[in-house]
């Protein structure tokens, strides 16, 4: 399955990404970094294409988890 | 913003940002209006520990993304990697606040009399560009006009370095190393290790 992963040590919480997702899958997680809720991914790439920082990929994962 | 979501009134606030530039062109004492998203970020940040302004609120953001996603006006391409590194964006924070600081002395120069009220703003923190037409007196002394000068210059100036980096890249890659961004993010970080802590 194809799901959002962030590498939190890049995100800088901007929340482009979230404002973008259809699914509402993702939130800012104490102004840090973006969380995606893997269950509600699914996978489009519109946070990856917006994500300014390139933190966020749509990455092949197993089972829905990182 | 995504096709099917709904709409707030915090969704407009872009239409603040260039009525922000336009109200400092005739008279530079709106200038003093942009103090709101220089403190209520640091509000948000500091109280609630969390970075809603610039999640949700941000006119500036707002604007690069209306105007590279909506309008067509970026490249969309994925930015150098150095730019979101955290070197550069520490020392671009540290870069801007050196800049305010010595913005803030220069308007106490003009508050203690040791300097004179100059009308015109300063471009990338190089470039003097007149802009007499904006002040012609009020009631309030020098200094508050020759801090208004200062901060819209560092607006215009930080918007104008936002612009370039939306039409070479993403659209809001200036929200990857601006300053307010940087320092509230930094902010939230310690308020959430410190509350892990306790
Ligand atoms: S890939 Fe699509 S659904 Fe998944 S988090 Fe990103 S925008 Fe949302
Ligand atoms: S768009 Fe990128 S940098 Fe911004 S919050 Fe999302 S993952 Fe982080
Ligand atoms: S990072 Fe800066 S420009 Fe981007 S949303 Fe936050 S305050 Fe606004």
């Amino acid at each position: 399955m194809r799901k959002a992963v962030n590498d939190i040590d890049i995100c800088v919480a901007c929340g482009v990404c979230a404002n973008q997702c259809p699914r509402d899958a993702i939130s800012i997680f104490k102004g840090c970094y973006a969380v995606v809720d893997a269950g509600k991914c699914v996978g489009c790439g519109l946070c990856e294409k917006a994500c300014p920082a390139g933190s966020i990929k749509v990455l092949e994962v197993e089972n829905g988890s990182k | 913003m995504a096709v099917n979501k709904k709409k707030h009134w915090y969704d407009y606030l872009w239409i603040w940002s260039i009525i922000y530039f336009a109200l400092g062109f005739f008279n530079i004492l709106f200038a003093w209006l942009g103090m709101i998203d220089f403190i209520l970020p640091l509000i948000f940040a500091a109280v609630g520990g969390n970075k809603w302004f610039c999640n949700h609120m941000c006119g500036r953001g707002q604007l690069f993304w209306v105007l590279g996603r909506n309008l067509k006006c970026s490249r969309g391409k994925p930015a150098p990697k150095w730019i979101s590194s955290k070197w550069f964006r520490y020392g671009f924070l540290i870069f801007f606040l050196t800049m305010f600081g010595i913005m803030v002395f220069q308007t106490y120069l003009v508050f203690s009399g040791a300097g004179t009220l100059r009308k015109a703003i300063k471009l990338f923190w190089t470039f003097r560009v007149p802009w007499k037409w904006a002040y012609n007196g009020s009631i309030f002394p020098d200094w508050v006009a020759q801090f208004g000068f200062g901060f819209y210059s560092l607006m215009l100036t930080s918007t104008l370095i936002g612009l370039i980096v939306m039409v070479l890249y993403k659209e809001r890659t200036w929200c990857s190393f601006c300053p307010m961004g940087t320092m509230t993010q930094g902010i939230c970080k310690i308020k959430a290790k410190k509350g892990n802590e306790t």
